[in-house]
C-alpha cells in the first residue's frame, strides 16, 4: 500500500513535470533558502530572524491554503559554487517548491542561472546587481530588494539639488561598486551636465588602506563625495576621513550607510549630514511597520535591521505567491508572481511583470549623531516604482525569454 | 609638495602595521620552517582581546595596558598551540604544519563570532592620539605618527634581541642551520616555543594596535594573512630588516600607485612580489637556502607500482563508485561528480608536490584557467561540449607553461610564493576584465549538452575522466621521466651530475600538473554551469594543498583519498551547520594529530611496520636453518 502510494506519487511527479510533489506528498510546503550565514553573519543573522518571524506568523494564520510552511535554510559560505551545491540539494533532495535568499550579487546570479537551467522558481532577496533582473534576467528569477539602479536614482534626486560641481567617488573594486558608481554618474550627469568628476578611488573590497585613499581624495579637492564602501571598509574610511578632515565642508552621498547594519558600528564616529539610503526603524510611523516592529521586538528583544525586513518580506512574498498560485508548479508560480501586489512593512509592493523586480522602496535621509549613536533624520520613504526606467528602456535591457 | 610628504607618511603608517605582523611571521618561519597560516588568526585575536580589555579599563593606562596585555594573552594562546599541537608534527613531511595551522584558522574565524558576536566592533581611539597634526594645510593623524615611530623602535628592539642576547644568537643559528644547532646540544623544543611566542606576540600586538583605526571583525585575518606572507617573502625569509623594507616598499607603492591607477591596490603586492622573485630569487634581503640535508629512503617507503591484488582492489572500488547512480539520488550524484573533479585537481597538485617536490600555493590558477577556457569556447565560440572539454584545459596548459618557466627557477617556499603571485595576477585579470570575463559576476550558462546533462551521465563522465587522470599520473610516476623527476626532487646535485636537466624536468612536471588541473576545471565549469573568479582564488589553492597534505604527501596517490575525505566532509558540514568552519577546522586538527603523515601516509607506515614485524621472525628462522 505504502509502496503503491509512493509509486503513484512518483508518477504524479513525472506528470507534473518534476515539481508538483512538494505539495502532493504531505500537508506542508517547503521553501529552500540559501544565504551567506557563515561569511556575513552581521547581515544574515537579523535576516534569519526576520524570515523566522514571517514563517511563524504565516503558520499561526493557518499556513498556505491550509498547508504548513517549512523553510529549509542552507549556508553558501560566500561562494557561488557552494551556493549551487546547496541549491541542488534543496531542489533534488528536499524537493522544495522554490528557492529564495542570497546576499552577494555573484551568488544571486549563480543561483538565478541554476534556477533558469533547472526550471525552478527563485526569489532573490538581497543581491543588488542590476544584471539579475535586466542584462542577465530570466523568467524564473524575481528580486525583492531595490536594485542598485533604484538606490542610485533615489540618491541622485537629492544629490542633484546640491550646489557641488566637483565630485569624487570612492567605491569597492568589484561589480557592485563599479555599477553603483556608473549608474550614479550617468543619472547625475543627465540632471546636472555642469558636474565634473575629479577623482575616483577603487580600494579592494574588505581591504581598504584608508589613509592613502582619504589623502588622495582630499588632494583632488572635490566639493562632494560619493561613497559606496560599506561594512568594515566604511568604518576605516570614516575614521580616517574624520581625523584628516576630509568630510569637513564637503557634501557626501553614500549608498546603504543608513542601514543599521552599517550605521550602528560607527557609533560616536558617525559623520553628520551625509545623504544616505537606509532603514530608520525608529522613525517610521505607519501601522504596517508598527505591527512588524512590535512583533519583532516581542520575539527577539532586539531592534530590526534592514536584513530583518528583507528576510521577513522575502518569506511573506514567497507565501503570497504560493498561496495565489495554489500549486508548486514553477510556471504557475511565475504566472502568480507577475504583477502580484502584497502588503509589506514599507507599504504595498508589486512584483513587476516586465522585469520581475519588486517595487519595494528605501528610505533616504541624512545621518546625524544622537547620544553617541548614528541615526537617520529628515527621512522620506521613496517608492521603488518611481525610480525605475521606462518600460521601453527596460525591454531593451532585458533579454527576451 | 606638502601633499606628497603627507602621502609618504601615510604610507609609512600603513607599513608599520604590516611590518609588526610580518616580522613575527618571518621569525617563526626562519626558525621553525612552519608556514604559519594561523598568523592572521592571532592578529585578529589580538584585536578582539584588546577591544574587550580597552572597553573594560578606560583611561590611558587602561588603553595602553590593554593593548600590551592583549598581545601577551594571545602569545600565551600561541604557546599552548605550539606545545599541544605543533610539537607533535615537527617531524611530519614538509608543509604538513600548514594543515594544522589552516585548521586552527578555520576554527578561530567561527570562535570569534561565537564569543564576540557577528557585528563589526568599533574600538576606542588611543588616548593622547585622537586628533591630527596640521602639516602645511594637510592633516596627519597623530596616531599615524605614533605608528611611524613605533615600527623602527620595534625593529630596533628585535635587532638588539637577536644581536645582543644569547637567545638571539641561538635563533639566528637555528635560522641558518637548525640541525647543527640541535647537534650542538641546544634544546630545540624550548627554542621553538619561545620563538613561536615572540612571533605570535608581534602578530597580536599588530592586531591590537589596529583598534583605534579599524573595525574589529571576523574577517580581519584573511585580509592580512596573504599580504603578510608576501611582505615576508619580498623581504627575504627570516630577515627582519627585509620585512621592514618590504613593508615600506609595498605600502609606499600603494600610497602613490593609487594616485595614478586607483584600481592598483587589488594586485599591487603580488606584482611587486613576482618582479622581486624573478630578479632576486631569495627576496631582497634573503640568502640562498643551504641544500637540504635529506636522506631519502630512510624517511620514505620506496614507491612501487600496485601489486595485482591491489589493482583488483582499485578496480573494484572504481566499479563500486560507478554504481552510485543506482543507489543515490540526483543530489548524491552531483556531489559525487564534484568529488571526482576535486580528485583530479588534488591528484594534479599531488603529482607536482610528491613527485616533483614542488609545493604550489597557486595551483587553482590552472584549474580556473581550464574552467575559463571552457567558458570562452562554449559561450563565445559556441563550440560543442566535447570540443570545449578537450580544448579548454589547454588554457591551463598554456598558463602552466608560461608561469611554470619562471617558477621552476626557484625552489622551496619562494617557488610556492611565486606560484601564488601568478595565481593572484590571473585572478585579478579575471576579476577586473569585466568585458571579457564578466568580472566577479562571472560567465553564466555554461551547461552541459543533453547527452551529459543528466546527473548520472555527468557523474560517470567525471568519474571516468578522474580515473583516467589518476592512472595516467601513476604511469608517469613509474616511467623513466618519473624516475628522473624523483631524482631531481631527492638530490638536485646528484641528478645534475648524472646529466639530468633538472629545470626542464620540473618545468615539464609543472605543465603536466597544470594541464590535469585544467581538465578538472573544465569539468567543474560544466558541473556548475558557470565560472567565477573564485575558481582561480587563493582559497581554492589552499583547499587543494589541504587535500594533498591530508592524504599524505609522501605517497603515490594519497591525494585521491585526501580529496574524497576533505570534499565530502566539507560539503556535508556546510549543508548541516552554519558553524561548518569550526567543525571542519577541529576535524582537520584531529586528523593532523591522528595521522601525522597524512591519512594514506600513516596507514602505509603502519602497514609497513606490521609487515616488517611479521616477516622478522621468519627471517630469523631462515638464518637459524642456514646455521644448522
Amino acid at each position: 500500500m505504502q509502496r503503491r502510494h509512493l509509486l503513484g506519487a512518483a508518477l504524479a511527479v513525472v506528470v507534473a513535470g518534476m515539481s508538483g510533489n512538494a505539495m502532493a506528498q504531505s500537508g506542508e510546503i517547503k521553501i529552500g533558502e540559501i544565504n551567506s550565514y557563515s561569511l556575513l553573519p552581521a547581515f544574515t543573522e537579523p535576516y534569519r530572524k526576520g524570515w523566522q518571524l514571517a514563517v511563524e506568523e504565516i503558520n499561526a494564520a493557518g499556513g498556505i491554503n491550509g498547508k504548513k510552511l517549512v523553510v529549509i535554510s542552507k549556508d553558501d559560505g560566500g561562494k557561488p559554487a557552494d551556493a549551487q551545491t546547496a541549491a541542488n540539494e534543496l531542489v533534488s533532495s528536499e524537493n522544495v517548491a522554490m528557492l529564495t535568499g542570497t546576499f552577494l550579487s555573484n551568488i544571486g546570479l549563480a543561483v538565478s542561472d541554476f534556477a533558469n537551467q533547472k526550471k525552478v522558481f527563485f526569489l532573490a532577496a538581497e543581491p543588488l546587481t542590476d544584471a539579475i533582473t535586466w542584462a542577465k534576467g530570466n523568467r524564473y528569477t524575481f528580486r525583492l530588494r531595490p536594485s542598485n539602479y533604484m538606490q542610485a536614482a533615489m540618491l541622485v534626486e537629492q544629490a542633484a539639488k546640491l550646489p557641488a560641481k566637483k565630485w569624487a567617488t570612492i567605491a569597492p573594486n568589484y561589480e557592485y561598486g563599479q555599477s553603483a558608481v556608473a549608474v550614479f554618474k550617468k543619472l547625475m550627469s543627465e540632471k546636472r551636465p555642469d558636474i565634473q568628476w575629479v577623482d575616483e578611488q577603487w580600494p579592494p573590497q574588505g581591504k581598504i588602506d584608508a589613509g592613502p585613499v582619504v589623502q588622495a581624495v582630499a588632494a583632488a579637492n572635490p566639493e562632494a563625495i560619493l561613497n559606496v564602501t560599506f561594512g568594515a571598509d566604511l568604518v576605516k574610511l570614516v575614521r580616517e576621513g574624520n581625523t584628516r578632515g576630509l568630510f569637513k565642508g564637503r557634501s557626501v552621498v553614500s549608498f546603504l550607510t543608513g542601514e543599521p547594519e552599517y550605521l550602528d558600528p560607527l557609533k560616536e564616529e558617525t559623520p553628520e549630514g551625509w545623504i544616505v539610503t537606509g532603514y530608520p526603524w525608529y522613525d517610521i510611523k505607519t501601522p504596517e511597520h508598527d505591527k512588524f516592529l512590535k512583533a519583532y521586538q516581542a520575539k527577539y528583544n532586539d531592534y530590526p535591521r534592514l536584513g530583518s525586513i528583507v528576510g521577513y518580506q522575502t518569506i511573506k512574498a514567497a507565501a503570497a505567491i504560493l498561496a495565489k498560485a495554489n500549486s508548486t508548479d514553477p510556471e504557475k508560480l511565475i504566472a502568480a508572481a507577475e504583477g502580484l501586489s502584497m502588503p509589506s512593512p514599507f507599504g504595498e509592493i508589486t512584483f513587476r511583470k516586465i522585469d520581475h523586480q519588486s517595487t519595494l522602496g528605501a528610505f533616504v535621509g541624512k545621518t546625524a549623531l544622537k547620544d553617541g549613536k548614528g541615526i537617520m533624520v529628515d527621512t522620506a520613504y521613496k517608492k521603488g516604482a518611481d525610480f525605475l526606467p521606462s518600460d521601453a528602456e527596460v525591454e531593451k535591457l532585458r533579454p527576451k525569454d | 609638495m606638502a601633499f606628497y610628504v603627507v602621502q609618504f607618511l601615510t604610507g609609512l603608517a600603513s607599513a608599520a602595521s604590516l611590518f609588526l605582523v610580518a616580522s613575527g611571521l618571518s621569525i617563526i618561519f626562519g626558525v621553525t620552517r612552519i608556514v604559519n597560516f594561523a598568523h592572521g588568526a592571532f592578529y585578529m585575536l589580538g584585536a578582539y582581546v584588546a577591544f574587550t580589555l580597552t572597553e573594560r579599563f578606560s583611561g590611558a593606562l587602561g588603553f595602553w595596558g590593554g593593548i600590551v596585555a592583549a598581545a601577551l594573552v594571545v602569545a600565551l594562546v600561541g604557546v599552548i598551540v605550539e606545545m599541544v599541537l605543533l610539537r607533535r608534527i615537527y617531524h611530519s613531511p614538509e608543509l604538513f604544519q600548514l594543515l594544522a595551522t589552516f585548521g586552527l584558522t578555520l576554527m578561530v574565524q567561527d570562535l570569534v563570532v561565537l564569543i564576540w558576536g557577528p557585528d563589526d566592533l568599533l574600538g576606542r581611539r588611543a588616548p593622547g592620539f585622537k586628533g591630527a597634526v596640521d602639516f602645511f594645510g594637510q592633516n596627519i593623524p597623530s596616531y599615524d605618527l605614533f605608528l611611524i615611530v613605533l615600527s623602527p623602535v620595534v625593529l630596533g628592539i628585535l635587532w638588539l634581541l637577536f644581536q645582543r642576547t644569547r637567545w638571539g644568537i641561538l635563533v639566528r643559528a637555528a635560522t641558518q642551520d637548525r640541525d647543527m644547532v640541535a647537534a650542538l646540544g641546544v634544546n630545540q623544543k624550548w627554542l621553538f616555543t619561545s620563538v613561536f611566542a615572540v612571533g605570535v606576540f608581534l602578530a597580536a600586538l599588530g592586531g591590537a594596535l589596529q583598534i583605534p583605526r579599524d573595525a574589529v571583525h571576523h574577517a580581519m585575518d584573511l585580509r592580512i594573512i596573504v599580504e603578510v606572507f608576501v611582505v615576508v617573502v619580498i623581504g627575504g625569509l627570516g630577515s627582519i630588516i627585509g620585512a621592514f623594507v618590504a613593508a615600506v616598499l609595498v605600502s609606499e607603492l600603494n600610497a602613490f600607485g593609487i594616485l595614478i591607477f586607483p584600481k592598483i591596490s587589488i594586485i599591487l603586492v603580488f606584482l611587486v612580489m613576482a618582479v622581486v622573485l624573478i630578479v632576486r630569487p631569495w627576496g631582497l634581503f634573503g640568502k640562498p637556502e643551504a641544500p637540504a640535508r635529506r636522506t631519502p629512503g630512510l624517511t620514505v617507503n620506496p614507491w612501487r607500482p600496485l601489486t595485482s591484488n591491489e589493482r583488483i582492489g582499485a578496480v573494484v572500488a572504481l566499479i563500486a563508485a560507478a554504481a552510485l547512480p543506482f543507489v543515490g539520488g540526483n543530489y548524491a550524484m552531483t556531489v559525487g561528480s564534484e568529488i571526482a573533479i576535486f580528485v583530479i585537481f588534488a591528484a594534479s597538485l599531488h603529482f607536482l608536490m610528491a613527485v616533483g617536490g614542488l609545493a604550489s600555493f597557486g595551483h587553482a590558477a590552472y584549474f580556473g584557467l581550464g574552467a575559463y577556457g571552457v567558458a570562452f569556447l562554449a559561450k563565445m565560440a559556441g563550440l560543442p561540449m566535447i570540443v570545449s572539454l578537450l580544448l579548454g584545459p589547454l588554457l591551463g596548459c598554456l598558463g602552466a607553461a608560461v608561469f611554470g618557466f619562471f617558477c621552476v627557477q626557484l625552489s622551496g617556499v619562494y617557488f610556492a610564493m611565486l606560484t601564488l603571485a601568478f595565481a593572484q595576477i590571473v585572478w585579478s585579470i579575471a576579476f577586473q576584465w569585466v568585458a571579457v570575463t564578466g568580472g566577479d559576476n562571472g560567465i553564466l550558462g555554461v551547461w552541459p549538452e543533453k547527452w551529459a546533462a543528466g546527473p548520472a551521465s555527468f557523474y560517470w563522465l567525471s568519474l571516468a575522466i578522474a580515473a583516467l587522470c589518476v592512472v595516467v599520473l601513476r604511469l608517469i610516476v613509474f616511467s623513466p621521466f618519473g624516475y628522473a623527476l624523483r631524482a631531481t626532487r631527492d638530490s638536485p646535485l646528484r641528478s645534475e651530475a648524472i646529466g639530468i636537466n633538472a629545470k626542464r624536468m620540473q618545468w615539464t612536471a609543472f605543465v603536466i600538473a597544470g594541464t590535469v588541473a585544467g581538465i578538472g576545471g573544465a569539468l567543474f565549469a560544466y558541473l556548475k554551469g558557470s565560472v567565477f573568479p573564485d575558481s582561480l582564488g587563493i582559497s581554492l589553492s589552499v583547499d587543494a594543498l589541504v587535500m594533498v597534505l591530508l592524504g599524505g604527501v609522501e605517497t603515490v596517490s594519497g591525494a585521491v583519498i585526501g580529496a574524497i575525505v576533505f570534499k565530502a566532509a566539507n560539503i556535508w558540514l556546510v549543508s548541516q551547520t552554519d558553524w561548518s568552519k569550526l567543525v571542519l577546522g577541529g576535524f582537520i586538527v584531529l586528523m593532523v594529530v591522528a595521522f601525522p603523515k597524512g591519512i594514506v601516509g600513516t596507514l602505509e607506515a603502519i602497514m609497513a611496520r606490521w609487515r616488517a614485524r611479521s616477516s622478522a621472525p621468519k627471517s630469523r628462522v631462515a638464518s637459524m636453518e642456514v646455521a644448522e
